[in-house]
């Protein structure tokens, strides 16, 4: 079974991101930036796929400028087989990104698809779902448990109200979500071994899919400063805030 | 912009993506293994001997040995090396890579010099992480002038019988093995030889030495020799050219802590601007007085300044053209900015610095071992000067 993994470049979590002065978005600058840990999970889960003897060949698929070379190649170190790079210029937006990798998909043919539910970036939370639509390929989304039978695949989902578990045929998308895993350290000997493995590059034309643009960024700006927290001497008290100052209670 | 660890650091043209995982990755595993854990050791005066063999899991033991002794060495160039002294230090607790890593120091004389048999016996157990592995030199008669140690080792059949003493060795109360300077001839330098003694040895005895300004978390011990018999086997290179031995291994050392001090400089830079940022004192914040901007300002100036010239340095060590002269000034120049550094993120923390459990304390009691220790810095002047020359 071959499973297609998409990785994402983003900024790394530990940084805490500052908007720009002029608003027109993050600062960006001698960021420090990894791949974005649900796309982490999903190779994780690739690669153990492969090490129980039911995947034969995984893929990591990034989007981006060739920057993103360096979450495939840390991909390739954690286990994935080889990489394919989308060349776009900077980080096109969830529905271009879905068209482009349901290119890939048509060239690779793979028997499961697995992403991040969402990036740690946009969190957006669309990816998944809209290649699940172009594609028309079943998608179980917020994956915490998935399970290979046959050409079905077991899905646990983290929903609402706890856990669902779906059977969807096979090929299928998944989605994970935290708690499917707990990635692995790719070591120094990976590192230096996923330098040699293969990494082709695609232009969007190569797919047939003209990147185009739906949505404008206004403005970037800070969330507004939360104010100190004061400790409240009653239960009475406590009510009345929520009620008249914070309104959340009526 | 922001003055982080990560946004402090100058752009190197140097850096490939696979240096970059390798920091990614050598830094998940930091945050997860030992971050959490790393004042509790601290003040423990103690490492978890399980940290050993997940630190050669990961590949960071094995960096830059050869593959057949269980290390990583093809496509391992200075910049891998540069990343890993980083980060370590990024943990702000001295101790921890000063012990981890000490086989850095303690292993490449068997390797360089050694018989195949006691680098098949040694290197695999030490690059696994399961066997230990440290270097004696100092004495207490003194440590400056290496020519001058006074521990014999004299030849009797096939063995050296071994007498005198070692003192401020790090990692030796772990050490299975010590890479150990000895006097085999004549007086001054060309009486010096180099040779493996493991720790087993009847006549080997070590008490700890745990009442230290810092490196707490690191097994530093004096070693006595009383009649150990070693095997001449166990010689790393020739008979009485050991000193030559002892100077090729400085340079190596002299690197990664020059990479570790500026590290360590940038971790006081980013905990005095986080603070700076926040600490509001007569109406502003404490980046808003001029006094403070400065010392902000400087401590970024002297960290560019050691970070090019670390580069540099590292350029001429991949182009093999490196010169002991300028290595041992760039130590000097890092202990110089590490102490800065130490010192103007204290003033700005305020009282805050100057209690325990914060990385910038920590530091500021490290300085002098970094300033001190691998070639003190009136030392590294002189060997500069005669180097040039002079
Ligand atoms: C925590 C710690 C860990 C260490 N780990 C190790 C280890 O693993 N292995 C090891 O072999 N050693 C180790 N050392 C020892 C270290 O290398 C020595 O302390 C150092 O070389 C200085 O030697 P010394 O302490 O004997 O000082 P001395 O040589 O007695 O020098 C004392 C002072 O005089 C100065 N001085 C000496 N000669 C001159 C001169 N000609 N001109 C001007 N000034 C001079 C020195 O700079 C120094 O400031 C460690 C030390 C410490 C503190």
């Amino acid at each position: 079974m071959k499973v297609l993994v998409a990785v994402k470049r983003v900024v790394d979590y530990n940084v805490k991101v500052r908007a720009k002065a002029d608003g027109t978005g993050a600062d960006l600058n001698n960021v420090k930036m990894a791949i974005n840990p649900f796309c982490e999970i999903a190779i994780e889960e690739a690669v153990r796929l492969k090490e129980a003897g039911v995947a034969t060949e995984v893929i990591a698929v990034s989007i981006g400028d060739k920057s993103c070379q360096e979450q495939i190649r840390t991909a390739l170190a954690l286990g994935a087989d080889r990489g394919i790079q989308v060349e776009t210029d900077g980080s096109p937006e969830p529905l271009v990104v879905a068209k482009l990798l349901k290119g890939v998909i048509a060239k690779e043919e793979p028997q499961l698809v697995i992403l991040g539910k969402q990036s740690i970036d946009g969190d957006n939370n669309q990816t998944g779902q809209m290649l699940g639509a172009l594609t028309n390929m079943p998608q179980g989304t917020f994956a915490s448990e998935i399970k290979v039978e046959g050409d079905k695949l077991n899905v646990t989902r983290e929903i609402d109200g706890g856990l669902q578990t779906i059977a969807l045929n096979l090929p299928a998308i998944v989605t994970t979500d935290l708690r499917l895993n707990e990635p692995r350290y790719a070591s120094l000997p990976n590192i230096m071994k996923a330098k040699k493995k293969q990494l082709d590059v695609y232009t969007p034309a190569d797919l047939g899919v003209e990147p185009s643009a739906h949505l404008t960024t206004v403005k970037v700006e800070p969330p507004a400063e939360r104010q100190a927290g004061i400790i409240v001497e009653s239960v009475e008290q406590l009510v009345d805030k929520l009620k008249n100052e914070a309104k959340v209670i009526s | 912009m922001s003055l982080t660890f990560d946004s402090a650091r100058l752009a190197n043209p140097h850096l490939t993506s696979d240096h970059e995982s390798w920091r990614g990755q050598l830094r998940k595993f930091i945050d997860a293994e030992i971050m959490p854990f790393a004042d509790d050791w601290d003040e423990a005066g103690e490492i978890p001997i399980e940290l050993w063999p997940k630190a050669a899991a990961v590949g960071l033991l094995g960096m830059g040995f050869p593959e057949e002794f269980g290390g990583t060495l093809e496509g391992i160039d200075s910049w891998h090396n540069w990343i890993a002294n980083e980060e370590l230090a990024r943990i702000g607790v001295g101790g921890i890579p000063a012990s981890l890593m000490v086989h850095g120091i303690g292993l490449p004389p068997v390797l360089n010099w050694g018989s195949q048999a006691l680098k098949e016996l040694v290197a695999p157990q030490v690059l696994a992480g399961t066997r230990h592995i440290a270097l004696g030199i100092t004495e207490p008669g003194g440590g400056s002038d290496v020519a001058q140690l006074q521990t014999t080792a004299v030849r009797d059949g096939d063995d050296y019988v071994v007498n005198g003493s070692k003192t401020y060795i790090t990692g030796g109360m772990r050490a299975n093995w010590v890479s150990t300077a000895v006097r085999t001839g004549g007086a001054g330098a060309g009486g010096v030889s180099m040779l493996l003694i493991p720790t087993d040895t009847p006549g080997f005895s070590r008490t700890e030495l745990d009442h230290k300004q810092g490196w707490w978390a690191s097994d530093t011990a004096t070693l006595y020799f009383d009649d150990v018999r070693v095997p001449v086997a166990n010689l790393l290179g020739e008979e009485n050219r050991g000193f030559n031995v002892i100077m090729t291994n400085f340079n190596g050392e002299r690197m990664f802590m020059a990479a570790a001090m500026e590290a360590c400089g940038r971790v006081c830079l980013e905990e005095a601007v986080q603070w700076a940022q926040e600490r509001k004192t007569f109406g502003k914040r404490l980046a808003d007085h001029q006094v403070i901007r400065h010392k902000i300002a400087q401590m970024k100036q002297k960290l560019n300044a050691t970070q090019a010239y670390i580069r540099v340095c590292y350029e001429s060590i991949e182009a093999g053209n490196p010169n002991p002269g300028d290595i041992a000034l760039l130590k000097v120049q890092a202990s110089e900015t590490m102490e800065f550094c130490a010192r103007e993120a204290m003033q700005i923390l305020g009282g805050s610095g100057y209690m325990r459990g914060n990385r910038v304390e920590r530091i500021y009691r490290e300085v002098r071992v970094n300033a001190i220790g691998g070639g003190s810095e009136e030392i590294m002047r002189d060997l500069a000067a005669r180097q040039y020359g002079v």
